[in-house]
């Protein structure tokens, strides 16, 4: 996903002279083309999160569209006022993009492990948050960014995700895509967990059971028409993200269905608790030891199908 | 353009400071100490120095003014104010229910604002990005900011001081308004930031002390930016805290507590008596 953001952002700003990408000095191998081939467009702000963050505000409010740039918590947390003050109450348009979302970068640690920054970034006024599900929302979402107006936040992988989407998609902010039909439970994915929601499905299909699967690339606006559809034309509703299921896609699915008042159905929050993880190794390692693999997922989607209300539509009757 | 460079510096000066009294006392506000220690700086900045248009406050060449240490607001709002960017008798309405003019200055509410401050150590950033962009673009617009000293606490002004040198942006002016009191206590004895103009030169600011209330030597030094080329300027402005008011001079309470009752008449004449 990094890799086609950054390639896609080139692109971009090959044609738009206002665009600026500024790292927090990271991006080794991957930003020496746009630091070589646009300068004037290309700036390394150095380790100082918080200046770099004001003074993309400041370029921005100058004509500039910004992007930040660096690890999961650091273009985020380390500068949560400026991107308060500085840039969604000035409307400044900068858009934060954070690599390493979730456990990308397990094995560094728990300063490297970005699971809170959903929540963070959902609760700032006025800030698009976004978390591609693979390279080719990635893509779009790039574009789709330098298209508004305004600020916004990116997450992003790593490098190496699969392509989920094997056609073109149609990629809006802030309406979600649905990957695969079904009729016994809407499961909602957001960033790089598409892979696994897709998984998920495939094995719930071989028992008989059909899930709907939303990518939910724009966590805010959230997309509620497509969250109360699945409620409603499905019967039951489940999350999945690489981040904490408080304040992320989970709660901002609970709360659109809680204040709802003629839907009632069986709902689940898959993610990380909201704890340190005890645990150390590779995004797989760790998903795998916190449930989020594929096939822990779909073991909860099963009970969650269970225990929906039997007079909705669709049929466990293979389980 | 505007009609404020005709006005003698002194008297403009001496036109916010009166404001800033007036509108702490109706509006029973703090901070009017450091709305007295800034007056100064603020009058030679809008009479003399900034290019500005009061009709078009987002002309895109004007140059640009940060008071990053948001709290002095009252008496950027009474230079705003006098030069025409509003309503002199707005000012009455200072910190009042639906005002335009909050307790920090505000860009969304206030015309000729250019960035909303109040949390300390957010303007010299917000000043880079602007004077950086004018320098990639080939403009001739200048980016002044105004930082208290207690503001200087804050990490993220020496980020800024560390950026600035070494990208050379010399259409970029720092001021600090060293009155030498912060919130608590005094600033030597609460975080002691001495040699102060030292460690600005030691970062790569052409830097240079002056006394804040000169009305001649600010306009002097402020009229030949940069100091040094390929460098930007940090004045370090001593001043005085409640600077014209000899009974708020110096003294911490007047970091809280405005001028009441007879307080009000005298502190309004000896500003006229200036």
């Amino acid at each position: 996903m990094r890799n086609a953001f950054l390639d896609t952002l080139f692109e971009l700003a090959q044609q738009d002279e206002r665009i600026v990408f500024i790292t927090g000095d990271l991006g080794y191998r991957v930003v020496e083309k746009l630091m070589e081939q646009r300068p004037l467009q290309f700036l390394n702000a150095g380790v100082a999160e918080q200046n770099l963050t004001g003074l993309a505000a400041g370029m921005a409010l100058s004509g500039k569209v910004v992007f930040t740039y660096s690890i999961g918590n650091f273009p985020t947390m380390r500068c949560l006022e400026q991107i308060r003050n500085d840039i969604c109450y000035h409307e400044a348009n900068v858009k934060i993009v954070t690599v390493g979302g979730g456990f990308a970068y397990g094995p560094m640690g728990v300063t490297h492990h970005a699971i809170e920054d959903l929540a963070v970034m959902r609760a700032m006024p006025g800030l698009i948050v976004v978390a591609p599900g693979d390279p080719v929302e990635a893509r779009a979402a790039t574009r789709a960014l330098v298209a508004h107006a305004g600020p916004c936040y990116l997450r992003l992988g790593k490098a190496g995700e699969p392509t989920v989407h094997t056609g073109p998609i149609d990629y809006r902010l802030g309406k979600a895509i649905r990957l695969r039909e079904g009729t016994d439970l809407t499961l909602i994915s957001t960033g790089g967990m598409l892979q696994t929601a897709a998984k998920a499905a495939e094995r719930l299909a071989s028992r008989g059971v059909q899930t709907r699967v939303l990518s939910m690339h724009t966590l805010k606006p959230l997309d509620e028409s497509e969250v109360l559809a699945g409620a409603r034309e499905t019967g039951a509703v489940a999350t999945l993200e690489e981040h904490s299921i408080n304040g992320g896609l989970g709660s901002a699915v609970a709360e659109v269905l809680a204040e709802t008042l003629d839907v009632k159905v069986p709902f689940k929050r898959i993610g990380m608790p909201p704890i340190f993880s005890p645990h150390i190794g590779t995004q797989e390692y760790m998903l795998q030891k916190h449930g989020l693999n594929d096939e822990a997922v779909a073991a909860v989607l099963l009970t969650l199908v269970q225990a929906r209300n039997p007079t909705s539509r669709g049929s466990v009757a293979t389980l | 353009m505007n009609t404020i460079k005709e006005m003698p510096v002194a008297e403009l000066a001496r036109r916010i400071r009166r404001h800033v009294i007036v509108m702490a006392n109706r509006a029973n506000a703090s901070h009017i100490g450091s709305g007295l220690s800034v007056a100064d700086i603020l009058a030679v900045l809008y009479g003399r120095i900034l290019r500005f248009d009061p009709q078009r406050p987002g002309w895109a060449e004007r140059d640009r003014f940060i008071l990053s240490k948001g709290h002095g607001c009252a008496a950027l709002y009474a230079t705003l104010a006098e030069c025409g960017f509003f309503p002199v008798q707005t000012l009455e309405t200072y910190y009042q229910n639906g005002t335009i003019l909050p307790g920090h200055t505000t860009h969304k509410f206030t015309p000729g604002v250019e960035a909303s401050t109040g949390s300390l150590g957010h303007g010299l950033p917000m000043g880079i990005g602007m004077a950086l962009a004018a320098k990639r673009d080939g403009k001739p617009y200048r980016v002044f900011v105004v930082l208290s000293d207690g503001e200087c606490d804050e990490g993220s002004n020496w980020e800024a001081a560390l950026f600035a040198p070494h990208h050379k942006l010399d259409n970029l002016v720092a001021i600090v308004d060293y009155n030498k009191i912060q919130s608590l206590g005094h600033v030597k004895d609460v975080l002691d930031l001495e040699p102060l103009a030292d460690k600005w030169r030691a970062f790569g600011w052409a830097t240079q002390e002056l006394q804040g209330h000169d009305l001649g030597a600010l306009e002097k030094v402020l009229s030949s930016i940069p100091a040094q080329p390929g460098r930007p300027t940090c004045l370090i402005a001593h001043t005085i805290k409640g600077k014209g008011v000899s009974f708020m001079e110096n003294k911490l309470q007047y970091h809280y507590t405005p001028p009441r009752g007879e307080e009000l008449p005298r502190a309004l004449a000896e500003v006229e008596g200036a």
